[in-house]
């Protein structure tokens, strides 16, 4: 009951000073809208992770050559080959499929363009185990492969850096370092994973890119994709022994390889960044304390000048209580308006970042109630001080006071 | 340090009935506002005892003294004391809403008092809007609106010209017969002769105490 009167009250005296309030409010409302907007930017980071992991599969463990040091000095060293990948297609029984990659980049040209492009030279299965799509043409087969045949499937956005039109390119010839090849096929677009962006990648036969192009018989990464994701572990183990058998590798030494599970370089890319956002939403959260000394500043001005009419509402009846209750009130209120209007302007900001800067946002209904309940938990905090200075007058000198 | 006590009040002792119309007069210094903040509840002497329909007010806690003035005491200041955001109908409703009245009766209530003080079409006008005589009919309203015991009025026409000052005084003859007990306090002859009894202080004594 008083309640309501109280807060009718309070937005009467906002109302009446609308430009004051607004400065005052400003702090509040720059605080809010800088964690709503970093909170956004992390989440949408968060969110691009997820749907990156998604991708990605749990069940693929990725080989690579691990650094090898020599006195000290760690040197780049080529240890996995062909006969690796075809070892652990036969030799493990938890890896269901072995996808070796070699990569590389290679100078392209077709009529008048030339491009340096990342090319990947692998096997027919890398389609189905990496998620990709065929968009116009067909991926090469195993005969391809097999007979070394000159072909190329190319990254949905290599047409556009060509300038020629996707359908019309199936059919035709590009060279490849000089090297005739066949374009048989188109990917669909996969969209950037963070790390690069595969869709200006091409793709080559394994055996032509080894015997056509590199001349060695060296891979960079094999894809091994587990039959079942609960046997992870038995495959990573399973794979290290045949690696090592296949090396050479005596007790003792160590490995000339690593076994990475992407999907936990992700999860703990996505740990970074949920610490980076929380981070970035503390700092701007300091803005928010400065927001709520300014209200308490002003809040203590407004005490000074309403001090009469405390005194008045003392002398008609009004409690302690009751002069609390309004300045507590008010300021909550000036908070709670700042929140919402920081909301607001956050919700903008993220949009346009979203929109110009292509930063992938999301406004959660949960950053929504933090950014309220921070700004009432401010409008009270800081609203105590000032408040119960009210309170405190003495209705005689308040009333004696010009 | 540096702070000298002063008794602004000593030994006086003053029985006021109900429906009785009082004048404290007084020179400036005399302790008739120590008096009056006494009466009105604003403040608790320091010895002695002050007694409010048949209660201990002397007594009282800050919360208890809040009801007190509230309910029983009428205020009405000199500079009249009106909030200057609030309309006159608003301004009476103030004393209503910390006695916890629904809003409806609240404003039937007010409206009921400022037709008794001559301000019927005037209701909805802010204070900056108004005459001083029409201000201080307002407070007079709210200090009217709650039924209190007592209706303390604080030199009432003190801002405002003589003619005004006189309506004024003839509202409070008014309010007096409606019977209404009113205590003026005021260092004007004149005006204390509106008056049924005065009481004269000097230096924190009651030097005269007369019917006129």
């Amino acid at each position: 009951m008083l309640i309501v009167e109280t807060i009718r009250i309070s937005l009467s005296s906002i109302r009446s000073n609308l430009f004051r309030a607004l400065l005052t409010m400003l702090g509040i409302i720059i605080g809010v809208a800088a964690v709503i907007t970093m909170v956004a930017l992390g989440t949408g980071a968060q969110r691009e992770i997820d749907n990156q992991m998604a991708a990605l599969g749990g069940d693929i463990l990725s080989i690579q050559s691990s650094a090898w040091f020599s006195r000290g000095v760690a040197r780049d060293q080529q240890t996995l080959t062909s006969d690796d990948a075809a070892a652990l297609a036969t030799g493990s029984e938890h890896v269901a499929e072995v996808v070796p990659e070699i990569n590389a980049r290679f100078q392209i040209k077709f009529g008048n363009k030339n491009l340096n492009v990342a090319t990947v030279g692998t096997t027919p299965n890398y389609p189905a185990v990496h998620g990709f799509k065929i968009e116009h043409g067909r991926f090469f087969s195993a005969a391809d492969d097999a007979a070394r045949r000159r072909v190329v499937v190319l990254g949905s956005e290599i047409p556009g850096m060509l300038e020629v039109d996707a359908a019309a390119l199936v059919g035709q010839k590009m060279q490849i370092r000089s090297i005739s090849f066949d374009i048989i096929g188109i990917f669909e677009s996969k969209g950037g994973s963070g790390w690069r962006n595969p869709d200006d990648d091409i793709w080559i036969p394994l055996s032509t890119a080894q015997f056509r192009v590199t001349g060695d018989e060296f891979v960079q990464t094999i894809s091994a994709k587990v039959s079942d994701t609960s046997t992870l572990p038995m495959a990573m183990l399973e794979i290290e022994r045949v690696l090592r058998r296949e090396h050479g590798i005596l007790p003792g030494r160590d490995n000339d390889f690593a076994i990475m599970n992407r999907k936990q370089f992700a999860e703990s890319r996505q740990e970074a960044t949920q610490v980076f956002t929380y981070l970035l939403a503390g700092i701007a959260g300091v803005s928010l304390v400065v927001g709520g000394i300014g209200i308490m500043n002003i809040m203590l001005v407004t005490v000074t000048e309403r001090t009469r009419e405390i005194g008045v509402r003392k002398a008609l009846g009004a409690t302690k209580g009751n002069i609390l209750l309004q300045f507590l009130v008010e300021s909550t209120i000036l908070c709670l308006l700042g929140g919402m209007l920081g909301l607001a302007l956050g919700a903008g900001v993220s949009a346009l970042l979203a929109k110009y800067a292509g930063w992938q946002t999301v406004i959660t209904s949960g950053s929504a109630m933090m950014a309220f309940g921070f700004s009432a938990a401010v409008g009270m905090i800081f609203g105590i001080w000032p408040a119960k200075r009210a309170a405190s007058l003495d209705p005689i000198d308040a009333l004696r006071h010009e | 340090m540096g702070t000298q006590f002063i008794d602004a009040l000593r030994c006086v002792d003053l029985e006021v009935a109900s429906n009785e119309y009082l004048a404290i007069m007084g020179q400036s210094g005399s302790g008739k506002s120590t008096l009056m903040n006494i009466i009105g509840c604003l403040d608790r002497p320091t010895a002695g005892e002050y007694w409010l329909d048949g209660e201990p007010v002397s007594k009282m806690n800050d919360r208890q003294l809040a009801r007190i003035r509230n309910k029983a005491i009428g205020f009405v200041f000199q500079t009249f004391n009106l909030l200057p955001r609030m309309t006159a109908l608003a301004n009476v409703e103030v004393p209503l809403i910390y006695s916890g009245m629904k809003r409806k009766a609240r404003s039937e209530r007010a409206s009921a008092a400022l037709e008794t003080v001559g301000l019927g079409d005037r209701m909805l006008h802010r204070p900056s809007e108004m005459s001083g005589g029409q201000r201080q009919r307002v407070a007079i309203a709210r200090a009217l609106v709650s039924d209190p015991s007592i209706l303390l009025a604080d030199e009432p026409t003190g801002n405002l010209d003589s003619a005004t000052g006189d309506e004024i005084m003839k509202l409070f003859d008014n309010l007096h017969e409606q019977g209404n007990t009113l205590i003026v306090v005021t260092h004007e002859q004149h005006i204390a002769n509106h008056a049924r009894r005065i009481v004269r202080l000097s230096d924190g004594n009651v030097v005269a105490d007369t019917a006129t």
